[in-house]
Formats: structure tokens, C-alpha cells, sequence
């Protein structure tokens, strides 16, 4: 037992089950299936972008440009809906991805090819990609009437007793959980985190293996873009504001070393969703929504507190196989 | 070998003294100075006149007072996310105390005092726990806004005597206003502390390499602890220019301003991963943001435009000197 709770991931898993309990105790609805659905697809848009961020820091890098992508894709993408209704939905969010993808791979290449640091790197295209919202829409919203029923219909649609939104986070999660222990791609993001020099020697080509992080990370954030508009039906220069630091918080609490190298899909997904509970608790045991910035602030740092404990300077062991030998 | 660009502001003691001041970063942020000065006095007839330029103080003389002590934070390798989330948190102390009748002196004193505390929590954090400064910050960044937030709802505090409105609003001496001279006299001291004390030496051993700078006997984690209080210090200090000139308190107060702070120290030429810089970068790169974003504003530009251009600029100037050398090595 002792040996499990050291796995980060039973350990937030058993804090959200005592969340969970401590608000149904007062509140038995709260547990209902229905609820705990909600709660996720909630939270599904939060995930996804934690997973892209995820992608990022364990190679040491960090994209504080998530949001400000997610909100320029976003007006983009509602503003060709409310100009050419016509155009399938599902073109509008390939357009996402790509735009997304593109505007990541703008900050990769900043960090491939000039060796700019990640942090300054993102901190600029973050000022420009929230700057750039407000140029193409001349500061104006897009409101619900503009948009297509089609464009905010398409995530609500039910598919096996669940919205599409939560469809997407699932194929996201899964995909992020091919990759990152399935292929070459995720292995080298672990091992520049676990130690960038010794990666080189390997072969692994660091600053490509980073632009690509960037690329997904990107690409996440602009199908989130679509995703975030259809969900809250408005599009405008605030969406998503200072939402970055809430996505760092996701994977933080859910075990991602920002020292790179350590990290789960699996630990990202709850991180996420301990967030998204405490999100949804709150209002349910009457605490007042002014508290809620306070109380994810604790989570954090206790989170980062637990997180250092033990896990610190160590890297995560990725040929399980030579291990054994 | 990823790292080679970033000690730019390092000047090589080997090389010829002359040659080295004329290609530093300094000078390169010298000629971009004159340059968006120039600019701007042609675009607007409005720019070159003495109580514009005074003005002009006001759009960053905050913000650059807090990227003084981060540029020390950053040079000894940390960072703090939270100074934004100090100003809110000590403006709300201060409309607290106002409302239990505090005069003039009390309210400064609450707001630094409480800005030293939260400085001094991040860095108990950072240095007795030995957790990385960048989540440690974004955590208390949510804590000490979340706390301004449960203090005052949606209400704001209003009602600020008019002897403190002077910290904020005040001249000293004809256009000259007290937020500059505070700035010049605080950008003096750091000049100081960091480039002619022995405090200084260590903080860029610390940043360039902590463990050795352990064992040639700095004290590593005091003195990224006293690095914390100090941007604890001037963001308590911003607080109470920035609540005197406003006249208010709302929990929303300062948003970015983290992010302002730390583009002025990037453009200063600090190195995101420690070990070098100088203030006077970050001085000039503090007049920098102010000059564009002051200039932008005549020619009326939205203020959210304004941010494209810093965030090009930073962009850019870090990128030049890179594909300069890139373009030398190739030729």
C-alpha cells in the first residue's frame, strides 16, 4: 500500500475520491453519475491543453503561449463561421489544428533555430498571439446569434451516453498515451528532459524533438480554440485570459517535473480533473466563488510540495527492459 | 551546446575594452532607445514637451521598479510568477487598514510590510522546501489574488487620504514626479548591490552555477531568500504608488504585471537561466517598453496592439544578435 501511494497517480486519485466523498456526504447528489459526467466534460478542455503542456516540459521547455493560441484560433475560426456558414464543421476545426499547429510551430522554431530560451520565446508570442485577437477582430465579439448552429451544436452532440467534447478529451488522452510510451517521438521527449546531453549522444536530434512539442502543443491549443469558442458561444480578445498558468497548474499537480523529464498522461488527466472538482464542488457546498482562486492556489502548493518529495533530481527509467537484465 | 547564445551580456575581459562597451547590449538597447525617441517625435507633435515626457514616467515606472529585484531573482537563477498577485494582495491590506481609519504612514507601512511577508513566504518556499521558484510562484500567485478576491468579493476600496495620493500622483520638483525619482534612486542602489558589492558577485555565482557557488562558501539559500523579500519589497512598493495613483483597490488590480516585469528584464539582457545581466539593461530596457507603449498611445493605438509590439520587440532584439553571429559565422 505504502509502495502505491508513492505512485503520484493512486495518490491524487485517492485525494479526488476524498473530495468526492467529503462533498457527498453533505450533498448525496453530487456523486450521481450524471454529475461526475459533467464534472469531466468540464474539464475535458483542460486536459487536452495540460496533455499539450504536458508534451512541452518534459523537454524542459514551457509554452506559456497555450491560451493566447487558443483565443486567436478560437476568433479565427468564429469569424469564419459567422462569415461563410456554409463551410462543415469538421473542416473549420482541421483549420484549428492546423492554424494551431502552425502557431506552435512558429515558437518551435524560435527555439530550434536560435536557441532562444522557451520561457522568452513564449512570453513574446504570448503578448503578440493575444495582440493579433484583437487586430483581426477590431476588438468586436462574436456572439452566438453569428454563429452557425451547426458550430456550437457539433460538441453537444450525444455519442454513447456522452457529449462529443468528452469523446474528444478521451481520444486526446489516448493518442497522448500512444505516443508518449508507444513511439520513438515520446521516448526522446522523456529522455531530453531526463538529461538533454546524454540525448544528443544518443542521437536524438533535441532542438527537432522540441519543435515538435511545440507543434503539439500548438496544434492542442488550436483545436481547444474551436472547442473553448462552441463551449461558452463567444468568441473575443478575453477568452481564456491568464489561463496559461491554470494549464502549468494542471500538469504541476498531476506529478509533471518542470525540471523535465518526469510525467504521466495519466497524472495530467487527474491533475486536471482534481482541479475540475474542486471547480465543481465549490459552489455546490456553498463556498463562495471568490474562494476558489485562493483554494486552487493551496492545491498547488500542496501539490508541489508533495511532488518534491521523493521525486526530486531523479529521473524516471524509460528502458524498463535494460532495467530488468 | 544549447546555451552558448545566452551569456551576451557578458563581456569577455580579454577583449579590448573599447570594443566590447561599444558592442554590448547595452548599446544595442542605447541605439533602440534613440531610435523609438526619434520616432516617436516625429509621429506625434504631442511627444516633445516636458509634462508628455513626465507622463511618460507613469507607464512603467511601477512595473521597472519591481524588474530591478526580479533582474537580482533572475540572475541568481530563480523567478517570481507572484509579484502581480503582492501588489493585489498588499493594495487590498491597504484598503483594509483604510477602513479601520489608518493615516497616511500606516497605510505605506501596511503595503510593504506586506509585500516583504508574501516575498518571504515565496522564498521559505523556494529555499526551506527546495521547490523549483516557478511553480512555488504560480501557486502563490492563485493564493495571495485568491486571498484579495475572498477580502473583496466584487467591492473595491475607495476613499484614499490625499497626502498618499502624492506617492502616486506627487511632483518633486516641476515635472518631475516622485515615481521617477523613487525609480532612479532604487535603480542607483541595485546598480550598487549588484555590480560593486560582494552580495552582487554571489548572486551571479549562484546563478552560474549553485552548487559550486555552495561550496566556495556562499550561502545559496539565504540569499535567494533576502532575493525574494527584495521583490516582495518593490512589488509592496508598487503597490502603494499604484494604489495612490488609481485612488482604489479592486482584486483585479496589477494583471500582468508579472509578465511586463519579466519582459523588461529579458530585454535587459538577463539571461533566463541565470549568471549574467546588468541593471542598466534593465533600466534602459524599462524606457524601452515605456517609450513604445507612451509613443503607441499618442498615435492611438489600443493598448492590448501595444503588447504585439513589446512582445516583437522582445522577440526581435533577443534574435538579432543571434542571427548576426549566425550570418558572421557562415560569411
Amino acid at each position: 500500500m505504502s509502495r502505491l501511494l508513492k505512485h503520484r497517480e493512486v495518490f491524487l486519485f485517492l485525494a479526488i475520491l476524498l473530495v468526492l466523498v467529503l462533498v457527498t456526504a453533505r450533498f448525496p447528489r453530487f456523486a450521481q453519475p450524471g454529475n461526475l459526467l459533467t464534472i469531466f466534460n468540464d474539464t475535458s478542455i483542460l486536459m487536452m491543453l495540460a496533455l499539450g503542456q504536458m508534451a512541452v516540459i518534459l523537454t524542459r521547455s514551457i509554452d506559456l503561449s497555450m491560451a493566447a493560441n487558443l483565443a486567436l484560433t478560437g476568433m479565427i475560426v468564429a469569424m469564419t463561421n459567422a462569415a461563410f456558414p456554409g463551410v462543415p464543421v469538421p473542416l473549420l476545426m482541421a483549420m484549428c489544428v492546423v492554424v494551431g499547429a502552425g502557431l506552435g510551430a512558429f515558437n518551435g522554431v524560435l527555439v530550434w533555430k536560435l536557441n532562444i530560451p522557451p520561457i522568452v520565446v513564449t512570453l513574446g508570442t504570448l503578448t503578440i498571439y493575444r495582440g493579433l485577437v484583437f487586430v483581426i477582430s477590431g476588438g468586436a465579439w462574436v456572439n452566438a446569434a453569428q454563429m452557425s448552429p451547426d458550430f456550437i451544436n457539433l460538441q453537444r452532440a450525444v455519442f454513447l451516453g456522452l457529449p462529443l467534447l468528452s469523446w474528444f478529451a478521451i481520444v486526446t488522452a489516448l493518442l497522448f498515451w500512444v505516443v508518449m510510451t508507444r513511439t520513438p517521438l515520446g521516448r526522446s521527449l522523456y529522455a531530453i528532459g531526463v538529461n538533454p546531453t546524454a540525448s544528443v549522444y544518443t542521437g536524438i536530434n533535441v532542438g527537432r524533438t522540441k519543435f515538435y512539442a511545440f507543434v503539439i502543443s500548438g496544434a492542442v491549443a488550436g483545436l481547444c480554440g474551436y472547442l473553448w469558442i462552441s463551449r461558452y458561444v463567444i468568441a473575443s480578445v478575453e477568452v481564456a485570459g491568464g489561463y496559461e498558468l491554470t494549464i502549468i497548474a494542471a500538469c504541476v499537480i498531476g506529478g509533471v517535473s518542470i525540471a523535465g523529464g518526469i510525467g504521466s498522461v495519466a497524472g495530467v488527466l487527474l491533475g486536471a480533473i482534481f482541479l475540475g472538482v474542486i471547480n465543481n464542488a465549490l459552489p455546490v457546498i456553498n463556498i463562495s466563488p471568490f474562494w476558489q482562486m485562493a483554494i486552487s492556489g493551496t492545491a498547488i502548493l500542496l501539490a508541489v510540495v508533495l511532488n518534491a518529495r521523493g521525486e526530486r533530481r531523479q529521473g524516471r527509467v524509460i528502458l524498463k527492459k535494460a532495467e530488468a537484465v | 551546446m544549447t546555451d552558448t547564445s545566452l551569456h551576451r551580456s557578458l563581456p569577455n575581459r580579454l577583449d579590448n575594452p573599447l570594443k566590447s562597451a561599444v558592442l554590448s547590449w547595452e548599446s544595442l538597447l542605447v541605439v533602440v532607445v534613440v531610435a523609438i525617441f526619434i520616432l516617436n517625435s516625429f509621429a506625434s507633435p504631442y511627444f516633445l514637451n516636458a509634462w508628455s515626457l513626465s507622463d511618460l514616467t507613469f507607464n512603467f515606472t511601477e512595473k521597472a521598479l519591481i524588474a530591478l529585484a526580479m533582474a537580482l531573482l533572475i540572475i541568481a537563477g530563480e523567478i517570481d510568477l507572484s509579484v502581480a498577485a503582492i501588489i493585489a494582495l498588499a493594495s487590498t491590506m491597504m484598503g483594509l487598514a483604510l477602513q479601520y481609519g489608518a493615516d497616511t504612514p500606516t497605510l505605506v507601512a501596511v503595503g510593504v510590510g506586506i509585500g516583504i511577508l508574501c516575498g518571504a513566504f515565496n522564498g521559505f518556499l523556494v529555499t526551506g522546501l527546495k521547490l523549483p521558484s516557478i511553480v512555488v510562484t504560480i501557486g502563490t500567485m492563485s493564493l495571495f489574488r485568491g486571498i484579495a478576491f475572498i477580502i473583496l468579493g466584487d467591492q473595491s476600496f475607495k476613499g484614499y487620504p490625499a497626502t498618499f495620493s502624492w506617492f502616486g500622483q506627487g511632483y518633486v520638483w516641476w515635472v518631475i514626479s516622485f515615481e521617477l525619482v523613487l525609480f532612479l534612486v532604487c535603480a542607483l542602489i541595485y546598480w550598487v548591490l549588484l555590480h560593486r558589492t560582494n552580495f552582487g558577485r554571489r548572486i551571479f555565482a549562484i546563478g552560474n552555477n549553485d552548487v559550486a557557488a555552495k561550496f566556495s562558501g556562499v550561502r545559496v539559500d539565504r540569499i535567494k531568500f533576502i532575493l525574494f523579500c527584495l521583490t516582495g519589497l518593490m512589488s509592496g512598493i508598487a503597490a502603494v504608488l499604484l494604489t495612490a495613483r488609481l485612488g482604489s483597490t479592486r482584486p483585479s488590480i496589477a494583471e500582468g504585471f508579472e509578465l511586463e516585469a519579466i519582459t523588461m528584464v529579458v530585454l535587459g539582457g538577463v539571461s533566463i537561466l541565470g549568471g549574467a545581466g546588468s541593471i542598466l539593461g534593465v533600466v534602459l530596457a524599462a524606457l524601452i517598453v515605456g517609450l513604445v507603449t507612451f509613443g503607441l498611445g499618442l498615435l492611438n493605438v489600443p493598448g492590448i496592439v501595444m503588447t504585439i509590439f513589446t512582445g516583437t520587440l522582445l522577440i526581435v532584439v533577443i534574435a538579432l544578435p543571434i542571427l548576426f553571429r549566425m550570418w558572421r559565422q557562415r560569411a
